[in-house]
């Protein structure tokens, strides 16, 4: 029988089983943020280690920088202090780091694949849940917390318990205006936030096959949401197009070797996984939340569900939700008034998101009283869009354009909700207060479901706002 | 590295209710810009606590019969969303030093055992009965019996699930992997010189 990419890559990284049981795991890539890491390099100086692998760890910030003004010391004296921290760790440690003046600064799960050192075949960890966006490239990548992050630098392995894998294929081909996002909306949706608890999810089928490697990770980085430490997609050419000729990845000879070995990594085809669920692509309609968790979601066409509506175990979920939200349980989501847009973070503030975005909104108009901002994924995201002009094109249509980071997606930086605001965001997380404000409302939907909602100034059907079933069929 | 072997945990309980309660809500990101973790306690649970005049709301946190609980109830799937410790580190610096939930996200369940703290699954039934019993005396002693998975308080003896791996690394003293971790740096550079990748 055959083995999946996840048990190979486990295999090829298996240090020894520890006395608990759990396998000590070599983790090749090791991702560090300032928000997460600060602890971990404090814990390793009272312990009296050094980092093991220095040049397999790599840094940049992302959470708490501003993303108006870059200039140093910055107007909150605990980023500044936390920005500096990470620099003074990177430097004494020989850790490389991204830092802004490099203009490679970005989220951390933006620049790693950007510089290619997300690879096919590995193991990554950061301390942060997204990290399972680097199973796009069929690397096996976990979020984890600050103790294991000093375990990282201290032994560059850590403690583990396999997971099972469960299959996740999505056959046929989307319909026009249905995204990246939509797709793991409607998986989450369908699974549940804790149905993919101590699984990997290894998604696969035309749907993902067809997808660019932008679009894998937007589905790759929400499969926390669905409870999947894990989410992966096996490499093919179009991972090893993308990595050639970035910074970081294999040259001339070595090149050829490192493809050869990371296809050897990708599942066999007769392996037996644990679990399969098959979805029609054509049952996928743009989808947005309507909850405080992304499986708390629903078509743009349906209606908000009552309370009555659900099944027992879900009634008091659906009445805190609807409370919080403060929306109508059988009213549709369509129409409900917008005062945030935001475009960005680490599930959905890559080049081709502001791309397909720029390709509908120009001629349009941000609605009055709606504030709308786009937050490129990393500086080399904000330096494309500026060379192709599509920064121009966001200004003119009333978005602000800012500087590269995590802003709104979890408001660590000035970038908050207000009030009871409502934000149509591309972000992860619709959790209570997650933007920022205690009583701030999220709804997650996709970059152009984004965009319709700024410029109708309410939750909108993409489709109809910028006639794209007429575009595709054109 | 020698660590406390945590074989049962006793204390008063306090019930947090709700399912899908996520690591946001434990501790709001805005807690998070520190370098250390030394004022999480400070924060935990603030936006569902405080008001944002910094006084107090309708909480169980809040209640003077719930002060001195160490044993945090609630429901399922409990620290979903972010991998931030700061949510373990903030309920540990509270003072709690056990939970008992139906489930948990996993990063969360890592993150509690590397702190040492035993979480407990037992289910929806079992844990309304607990919190009736807290609800009607605050004072009742609960333990939590890591080593034989069961949860007594009063004349009650309840049995729980302690994942197995948590349960040797509590019992043992070493759920704290860093010492055994280091032991294997041979082992270690071996399966390293195995992987391209890893070359300088």
């Amino acid at each position: 029988m055959g083995k999946s990419l996840f048990q190979k890559v486990w295999d090829a990284h298996t240090v020894r089983t520890l006395s608990n049981g759990q396998t000590q795991l070599l983790i090749g890539t090791h991702l560090l943020h300032e928000v997460t890491s600060p602890q971990a390099f404090g814990m390793l100086r009272d312990l009296g280690l050094k980092v093991a692998y220095p040049h397999r760890t790599f840094a940049t910030v992302d959470h708490i920088v501003p993303t108006d003004s870059r200039v140093e010391p910055f107007a909150d004296p605990l980023a500044d202090a936390m920005i500096n921290e990470l620099r003074k760790n990177c430097a004494e440690t020989g850790v490389t780091f991204f830092d802004m003046s490099t203009g490679k600064q970005g989220i951390v799960h933006v620049v790693g694949p950007e510089q290619g050192i997300t690879q096919p075949g590995t193991t990554i960890a950061c301390g942060d849940s997204h990290t399972s966006t680097h199973g796009a490239f069929g690397a096996i990548a976990f979020g984890i917390g600050t103790t294991q992050i000093r375990d990282l630098l201290a032994t560059q392995t850590m403690a583990l318990a396999p997971l099972k894998v469960r299959q996740i294929k999505v056959n046929g081909k989307l319909r026009p205006g249905v995204y990246a996002k939509d797709v793991i909306l409607h998986i989450i949706r369908k699974l549940g936030v804790n149905g993919g608890t101590g699984f990997a999810y290894e998604y696969a089928g035309e749907v993902f096959e067809n997808f660019s490697m932008e679009e894998r990770m937007t589905v790759c980085n929400m499969s926390i949401e669905g409870g999947a430490r894990v989410g992966y997609i096996n490499p093919d050419e179009k991972t090893f197009e993308y990595l050639k000729g970035r910074p970081y990845s294999p040259k001339g000879a070595d090149w050829d070797a490192a493809v050869e070995s990371w296809k050897s990594f990708a599942s066999d085809d007769d392996c037996e996984y644990d679990d399969v669920v098959e979805i029609d692509a054509a049952d996928i309609a743009p989808t947005v939340t309507w909850g405080i968790n992304p499986a708390q979601a629903i078509t743009i066409e349906e209606s908000i569900p009552s309370v009555d509506s659900v099944a027992a175990s879900e009634k008091a979920i659906t009445a805190e939700a609807l409370e919080y939200m403060k929306l109508e349980g059988g009213s549709p989501i369509k129409g409900t008034k917008v005062d945030v847009c935001f475009v960005g973070s680490c599930t959905n503030g890559r080049l081709s998101d502001f791309e397909e975005v720029a390709k509908y909104i120009k001629g349009h108009k941000v609605a009055y009283g709606v504030k709308a901002i786009a937050v490129p994924g990393s500086q080399i995201v904000d330096a494309i869009c500026k060379e192709k002009g599509i920064d121009v094109i966001y200004r003119e249509a009333g978005f602000e354009w800012r500087e590269a980071g995590c802003s709104m997606c979890l408001a660590m930086n000035p970038d908050k909700l207000i009030g009871d605001q409502l934000s149509a965001s591309s972000s992860n997380r619709n959790f209570k207060g997650r933007q920022g404000s205690p009583t701030g409302r999220t709804v997650l939907m996709s970059p152009v479901m984004v965009a319709a909602a700024a410029i109708r100034g309410e939750i909108s059907d993409s489709r109809e706002v910028f006639d794209i079933c007429a575009t595709a069929n054109a | 590295m020698a660590l406390e072997k945590i074989t049962q945990v006793t204390g008063k309980g306090v019930t947090v209710a709700g399912d899908e309660i996520d690591t946001d809500r434990i501790i709001p990101a805005r807690f998070m810009k520190c370098v250390t973790f030394d004022s999480m306690g400070e924060y935990l649970f603030y936006d569902v606590r405080k008001n944002e005049d910094g006084s107090d709301k309708v909480h169980p946190l809040n209640e003077e019969r719930f002060k001195d609980a160490s044993i945090l109830l609630s429901g399922a799937n409990f620290g979903c969303g972010s991998s931030r410790e700061h949510a373990p580190q903030a309920i540990y610096r509270y003072g709690f030093r056990g939970i008992i939930a139906e489930s948990y996200a996993e990063i969360f369940f890592g993150n509690c055992t590397t702190l040492g703290i035993p979480c407990f699954i037992a289910t929806k039934e079992d844990i309304a009965k607990i919190s009736a019993a807290v609800e009607a005396d605050p004072s009742i002693e609960i333990t939590l019996d890591v080593e034989n998975e069961r949860i007594l308080f009063g004349e009650e003896s309840l049995p729980a699930v302690v994942r197995e791996s948590a349960q040797k690394a509590l019992v043992a003293g070493k759920w704290d992997m860093i010492g055994e971790l280091k032991e294997a740096e041979s082992d270690i550079a071996s399966v390293v010189s195995k992987l391209p990748y890893m070359a300088k």
